[in-house]
């Protein structure tokens, strides 16, 4: 394309590789976002040119760094990456702000807090939670650093999980599957047919024959998964048949467990599906699936309603692909009946929750996540020490665990002495101790006795002296964007606890406390 | 808008490179064994170590940036692109004024614009274009690829410059570390290449399976979803409806001949779900893209490179994976080498009469059965021994054909020389870089390599 054709960049073309994965809705959840953030050193700007090129709504930078005007530099250059992101800047100190006007925050969708420190963070903690607004706070310190999300709670419908099993229903099927598998001749004496028989319509037929002979069970020991895989080979007129292979690798889905997992189970029996008119639609929708789990003979959730590619004749897999589309639509149909039921039952207008809203719900009914975080003051105040101790001694958490301590010390340490350890040739040895001695304290705190540090990674920290180096920045700005992506666009799953870079080895983790 | 210079002179050198000054200037516990710590380390490195990048896209151009800011001064950027509206959602480094550019040019001036000091010597062409001996001045190659054949052939040139010594030990001057990334969607990876001591591209190809394709017989006669109705359209008509023509996937017309064919048989066999971006996913086969992981894995590959040149700590050791789709995960691998590896290894070993010609020796390739390499170039120590192209050169190198190997390489007992042609690799034949140890039958031998390897 001509460079003069291309003044004017279609945001379709422009953002052609993100919509393929969070598409049209997740976009314009982005292009309504307002995300503020405070302090744009490197770890802050790293976050903030991953959401600008994104094409988020607009973004305020918060920064009191004088001389040239930190947040008006970084302003423009954000503006100038996308011009289609509103940038805005504020000069003013980030604790200033957090301590003398918290109203301040409440006009954004998500704070993110690069580099504060515990009070200050502690302090916009409580303020945004009270909002109902996301905080992310990321924190670069030499080779380590963390990320952390703070939010009362985060609903996702569309988690996008990378392998799920099918919705096929084969352990289960209803009348018109059945009906359609019967009609089917799995026999057919044209070879070119039988092998093009879609394993859905084998497995159901054979499963029916399996259950038929063995008082109405489906195989469900080892021994009996076997002697179905060998009822499905019986029924194969040579070896190169794929869609009986298919069968084979697929048999499995036949002796999957009805019902529901453990996962929606647990959201269903929240006490968040006692809806009031204050619930949010994601609880209505919760607690409607619940009345559809009890009305339903199968206690199925509604049919997710679509099939995988296999191999088939055209007219096979097209009409079976519509028999698992009637039902999911006849499925979403039952569930859009309790939602308007509730709806009306708190006093909401029964059409305010919108069908494709439901059809969506519906489609990942088995998907639903809920995202719960304590607050910064609960996590300090009270960790799960159960997990405190099993990350110390944890070959694979140790590490992450003692950057938690340490990070946390530096601060204390901060406070006292009005400057990070290590920050002065002279002083690295004298701080060493130190910085041990306030690490101690914030374990003694956490209830911690006893368990020690690595005394590697105290020096380590002392030898960082607080630098925020790019790649690091970078990093971290990265995984802090990716988060605010997902709790913005309300689509793939957030961390569930504080992200933990680790710059020495990569193994990095994440500890929930 | 004023441009960002204007408004804000880049911070002064001191403030700038304070903190990462603090990492290199100190002793630590856990550093590699050659870290040398001081206050002019980053200086050093800097002005000493070129690095090359290779790909200037989404990775790329975060790479230049990162490696810049990590104290970097002289690099290299190689890329053959030029800039695409679809690529600026990622591509930090282009405006919209710069569709149609080269991205390496657009962005080794765009990084220079905001690091003061930094030179990035900018390469618009393909890998493949360049002399083997342009790759070796670098000290270390970083890799922001999307394409297996390219990450393939950078890592034969990097390893065809390792040598072994007498005992199959990796010499280190002939070292030359690579540092890979790549991304897909929420997930990526990162990890470091030390040719000889961890396992180079091919050791873990198979990492990287070969892409599926439909059977034909699926597109012509049970067609079931979108794709296969897209994939028709593009494999099976379009050479019905214009035989010979070729087929452009960057040119609109064409892709919109695809789209509409693709839905009329959509249409044809009840199937749904045949849109025009989705045709373009499935023809130019897209992987989407996003700017935050592309950062992730970058910044990983930039830090690796910081440490691997500066030993300031250790190293991945050897392989990260980044997943962001749900949480944050991060894991390591520890993969090893594969000790027959004909890329990293010492080179397959090939026994010549003193009377053997060149040309004989080339044949000898072609019948190899670990090699299978075809149109064969040579070259010995940097020196052109014969080359298929271009033209001028196969003209100059000609008459060495005739003559003996033994006189080419002036009477050694052993050499190792450097072979380019196309030879096997996952099933398709491509541009390939192979080191081959070559001994002569009955001359005097001064080691005990030959007994190394036997086939
Ligand atoms: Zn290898």
């Amino acid at each position: 394309m001509a460079a003069a054709a291309a003044a004017f960049a279609e945001p379709k073309t422009k953002y052609d590789r993100q919509l393929r994965i969070w598409g049209d809705q997740g976009q314009a959840a982005l292009e309504k976002a307002d995300i503020c953030l405070l302090t744009c050193g490197p770890t802050g700007t790293e976050a903030m040119k991953n959401l600008v090129l994104g094409g988020v709504g607009s973004v305020t930078i918060v920064d009191g760094c004088l001389g040239q005007s930190r947040a008006k530099s970084v302003c423009s250059f954000l503006q100038e990456l996308n011009d289609a992101v509103n940038a805005k800047f504020v000069e003013e100190s980030p604790l200033a702000l957090i301590d003398t006007n918290p109203p301040f925050f409440s006009q954004f969708t998500v704070v993110i807090a690069t580099q504060l420190p515990e009070r200050s963070l502690l302090k916009l903690d409580s303020i945004c939670r009270e909002a109902n607004i996301v905080l992310v706070a990321a924190r670069s310190y030499g080779l380590t650093g963390l990320v952390r999300i703070s939010v009362k709670e985060h609903t996702v419908i569309e988690s996008k999980p990378d392998h799920f099993l099918d919705d096929l229903r084969l352990h289960n099927p209803w009348t018109e599957l059945k009906q359609f598998a019967k009609s089917t001749d799995i026999s057919d004496k044209d070879p070119v047919v039988h092998k093009h028989i879609p394993y859905i319509i084998i497995l159901v037929r054979l499963a029916e024959k399996w259950a038929d002979a063995h008082d109405g069970h489906l195989p469900s020991t080892r021994q009996e998964k076997k002697e179905f895989k060998d009822l499905i080979r019986e029924h194969m007129l040579n070896l190169d048949e794929e869609n009986y292979k298919e069968a084979v690798e697929s048999s499995y889905k036949v002796s999957v467990t009805p019902g529901i997992s453990d996962d929606i189970r647990q959201i269903i029996d929240d006490s968040s599906t006692e809806v009031s008119s204050s619930s949010s639609d994601f609880w209505v929708l919760v607690a409607a699936l619940k009345e559809f789990i009890a009305n339903e003979v199968n206690g199925e959730l509604p049919l997710e309603g679509t099939i995988p590619d296999m191999t088939s004749l055209t007219e096979y897999y097209v009409s079976l692909q519509k028999i698992y589309q009637a039902k999911a639509e006849s499925d979403c149909l039952a569930l859009e009946h309790h939602v308007k039921k509730i709806l009306k039952r708190i006093d909401r207008d029964p059409d305010s929750i919108s069908r494709a809203y439901i059809k969506a719900f519906c489609k990942n009914a088995r998907k639903l996540r809920v995202c719960r975080y304590r607050s910064i003051e609960e996590e300090f105040g009270s960790p799960l020490l159960s997990e405190v101790q099993k990350y110390f001694t944890d070959e694979d958490y140790c590490f992450a665990m003692n950057f938690y301590v340490l990070l946390r010390a530096v601060d204390r340490l901060a406070a006292n002495y009005n400057r990070f350890p290590g920050i002065f040739d002279s002083e690295i040895d004298e701080d060493v101790p130190r910085l041990k001695t306030a690490a101690v304290s914030v374990m003694s705190e956490m209830g911690l006795n006893g368990a020690s540090l690595s005394e590697d990674l105290i020096t380590e920290m002392c030898r960082f002296g607080g630098a925020e180096i790019h790649p690091v920045a970078a990093f971290i700005g990265g995984v802090a964007s990716q988060e605010v992506i997902k709790l913005v666009t309300k689509q793939f799953v957030p961390l569930p606890g504080i992200f933990i870079f680790n710059g020495i080895d990569q193994k990095s983790q994440v500890l929930v406390l | 808008m004023a441009s960002p210079d204007e408004e804000s002179p880049a911070p002064t050198e001191p403030e700038r490179w304070r903190d990462l000054d603090m990492l290199l200037s100190r002793p630590g516990n856990l550093v590699d064994a050659n870290f040398d710590p001081s206050p002019g380390l980053r200086d050093t490195l800097g002005s000493l170590v070129e690095v090359l990048v290779v790909g200037a896209g989404g990775l790329g151009c975060e790479l230049l940036k990162d490696l810049a800011l990590s104290g970097f001064k002289n690099l290299h950027v190689i890329d053959m692109d030029t800039i695409d509206v679809s690529n600026l959602n990622r591509q930090f480094l282009f405006r919209v004024q710069d569709v149609g550019k080269s991205k390496a040019e657009v962005a080794a001036e765009r990084v220079m614009e905001r690091v003061s000091g930094v030179n990035i010597v900018p390469h618009f062409c393909r890998i493949e274009d360049k002399e083997i001996d342009f790759y070796s001045q670098f000290s270390i190659i970083v890799l922001g690829l999307d394409s297996i054949e390219a990450r393939s052939y950078i890592n034969s040139v990097a390893c065809g410059f390792l040598e072994y010594d007498s005992d199959d030990k990796p010499i280190p001057e002939t070292l030359k570390p690579m540092v890979d990334g790549g991304t897909e969607g929420f997930k990526g990876h990162a990890r470091v290449i030390v040719p000889g001591s961890t396992p180079c591209f091919e050791c873990n190809i198979w990492l990287f399976p070969p892409q599926v394709k439909f059977p034909l017989c699926t597109l012509a006669e049970t067609p079931r979803t979108a794709a296969h109705c897209i994939e028709y359209a593009h494999l099976i008509k379009w050479n019905e409806v214009h035989p010979g023509k070729h087929f452009d996937a960057d040119d609109a017309e064409h892709m919109q001949w695809i789209y509409s064919e693709a839905l009329k048989r959509a249409e044809l066999f009840g199937i749904s779900g045949v849109t025009y971006s989705f045709t373009q996913g499935v023809v130019k086969n897209i992987i989407p893209a996003i700017a935050s992981t592309n950062a992730i894995v970058s910044a990983a590959c930039a830090l690796e490179a910081l440490k691997l040149i500066s030993g300031c700590s250790k190293t991945v050791s050897n392989y990260l994976t980044y997943n962001g789709l749900d949480g944050t995960h991060i894991n390591v691998s520890e993969f090893v080498r594969d000790k027959d590896c004909l890329v990293c290894g010492p080179g397959t070993l090939i026994e010549l009469d003193t009377s053997s010609t060149l040309s004989e020796f080339i044949k000898m390739l072609e019948e190899h059965p670990k090699l299978l390499m075809s149109r064969a170039s040579v070259t010995h120590e940097g020196e052109n021994l014969y080359m298929q192209s271009p033209e001028v050169l196969e003209q100059m190198t000609r008459p060495n054909l005739g003559v003996p190997m033994f006189e080419l390489l002036k009477g050694a007992a052993r050499a190792t020389v450097h072979v380019t042609g196309m030879a096997e690799n996952n099933g398709k034949k491509v541009s390939s870089l192979r080191k081959l140890r070559v001994a002569f039958k009955g001359v005097e031998k001064n080691s005990k390599m030959d007994t190394t390897e036997s086939f």
